[in-house]
């Protein structure tokens, strides 16, 4: 899933506070999953942004929908934007550049998108995908040197590794990970060295049409 | 005799290093490396340590080699690309200067530019396969070179890693990419690091040890405390407590196991920290009294 944060209320403010009726949408997929845009937390920041509106003495207008997901064009039929001056999207930077090329007002990001990733918890997520375009996971145990080395090294640990933690000191070394991982399953210790990542993959897709398949999209 | 040569040879080498000024003012570092001369084979030249903007590594090298010492290129990953790394690589070969080390580089937000773009586009392994590509007469993707350099690649381990075995599979794959000589990380047990040895040996790539000099019990807890890989034994910390003249223990400590690394690997890298002009008195202790021309 796409994991996706509350931006500041002091941050979100400014963006709409010049206009005078604002549609704040949730997408009830990924954002709802993180507990950050789906239709309670929709309801509480309608509420928060009137009450700082109000407080302000202006006289800006907040009303809430929720779409099942604002990355795809059926569900953002769904939206009723008419009277609106301006979308405040409780999705994510897809959700709110779907938003903006679909309806013609100006549209504001209410969240911050993190990463791709995983619940470890209740309210708790861990990045586990860079989206790069060429994986690797099949030769690192399942772990992604890109995204969980803070260096994304393709060939172990740096010497900033200490008892298994990485140099930043707030994730494990994903190195000693996968090499844990690894010798768990009886698999060659990543022996082969990593060449360097193939960026050109990603650059040159920025889109991915399945009816042209690969040769053509790259 | 060039580092190369000394280690070829089987000399038992000395190299240290000294950092770049944040600044261009090149006395301080100049002044650094005149209380070594004479005494090592080489000295590296950091870039931008721990994330920290200096002047350019490759500026510093060729202020060293007109004053006539032997720099040591260190190359990290954090701030250049493939392009640049390899464009900086032929431009250091150009001015002389082809003895290198390869590391992948402290992350960015240890430093003092923290909102800056970590690039990693290679990393320590990665940049020693591009080396032997340039010594071979082509770049990365193939393309032949016009006049080629003959790099001396060299690269890092942490003896005292823990865990020990990723650290391990790390440093073959530095020999398999091409490293010819190892500085490792601050030792201090030469037991355990006899032990490391004991494998590395096997490899053929010359190792020279770690040496931090320590002055006081509070500097090793430091270390001990804050610096991966490095485990200053507690015997040790308590010769440091018990002395009345620390600095000069330390010294003692750091000659001692100079001279007992002489039967276990290739030489030392001494890392003085602030205390270069320990760094003679030291050599003398542990019997390293000729001048290295």
């Amino acid at each position: 899933m796409i994991v996706v944060r509350l931006k500041p209320l002091a941050e979100i403010c400014p963006m709409v506070a010049h206009h005078h009726r604002v549609l704040v949408v949730g997408c009830n997929t990924c954002a709802a999953v993180s507990l950050a845009g789906g239709e309670k937390e929709v309801e509480t920041l309608v509420a928060a942004l009137s009450l700082a509106s109000s407080a302000k003495h202006e006289t800006a207008q907040f009303e809430g929908d929720v779409v099942q997901r604002q990355c795809e064009p059926e569900f953002l039929e769904d939206l009723d934007a008419s009277g609106y001056d301006a979308i405040l999207s409780m999705g994510c930077g897809a959700g709110v550049a779907f938003i903006a090329e679909n309806c013609q007002l100006p549209v504001y990001p209410a969240l911050d998108t993190m990463f791709i990733g995983v619940s470890k918890g209740f309210g708790s997520w861990q990045a586990e995908c860079s989206a790069c375009g060429s994986c690797v996971l099949g030769e690192t145990a399942g772990i992604c040197p890109i995204t969980r080395c803070a260096k994304g090294i393709m060939n172990g640990p740096c010497g900033g590794v200490q008892d298994g933690v990485c140099e930043l000191g707030d994730r494990d070394c994903a190195w000693v990970l996968i090499h844990d991982r690894l010798a768990a399953q009886g698999r060659d210790k990543a022996c082969s060295i990593g060449d360097p990542k193939d960026n050109a993959a990603k650059t040159l897709c920025p889109e991915w049409d399945m009816n042209k398949g690969h040769g053509e999209s790259r | 005799m060039s580092l190369r040569e000394a280690l070829e040879a089987g000399r038992f080498a000395v190299t240290s290093e000294v950092g770049p000024p944040k600044g261009i003012d090149v006395s301080a570092m100049m002044a650094s490396a005149e209380l070594l001369r004479g005494r090592v084979d080489a000295l590296n030249v950091t870039d931008n340590q721990a994330a920290v903007m200096r002047l350019s590594t490759i500026a510093a090298c060729v202020h060293l080699k007109q004053a006539g010492f032997e720099p040591v290129l260190q190359v990290t990953g954090r701030d250049r690309n493939r392009l640049a790394i390899q464009s900086d690589l032929l431009g250091a070969a150009s001015l002389g200067i082809t003895t290198v080390l390869a590391l992948t580089g402290d992350h960015v937000v240890v430093g003092d530019h923290r909102e800056a773009k970590a690039v990693f586009d290679l990393e320590s392994v990665q940049i020693l396969k591009v080396i032997a590509d340039l010594n071979a007469g082509h770049d990365m993707t193939g393309h032949d070179l016009i006049g080629t350099p003959e790099f001396y690649p060299g690269a890092v381990v942490t003896p005292g890693s823990v865990p020990l075995e990723p650290q391990i599979a790390k440093f073959e794959k530095k020999i398999a990419a091409g490293a010819r000589y190892f500085q490792t990380q601050a030792v201090f047990d030469i037991e355990a690091f006899a032990h490391f040895m004991s494998g590395a040996r096997e490899s053929g790539a010359k190792v020279l040890a770690g040496v931090v000099v320590l002055r006081s019990a509070r500097m090793a807890h430091f270390m001990n405390k804050n610096i991966p890989g490095i485990a200053v034994p507690d015997g040790i910390i308590a010769t440091l407590e018990r002395s009345e003249n620390p600095q000069q223990t330390g010294i003692e400590i750091a000659a001692r196991f100079i001279d007992e690394c002489k039967e276990v690997c290739d030489g030392v890298h001494i890392m003085a920290v602030g205390a270069e002009h320990l760094v003679p008195q030291i050599l003398d202790a542990a019997g390293l009294t000729e001048v290295i021309a």
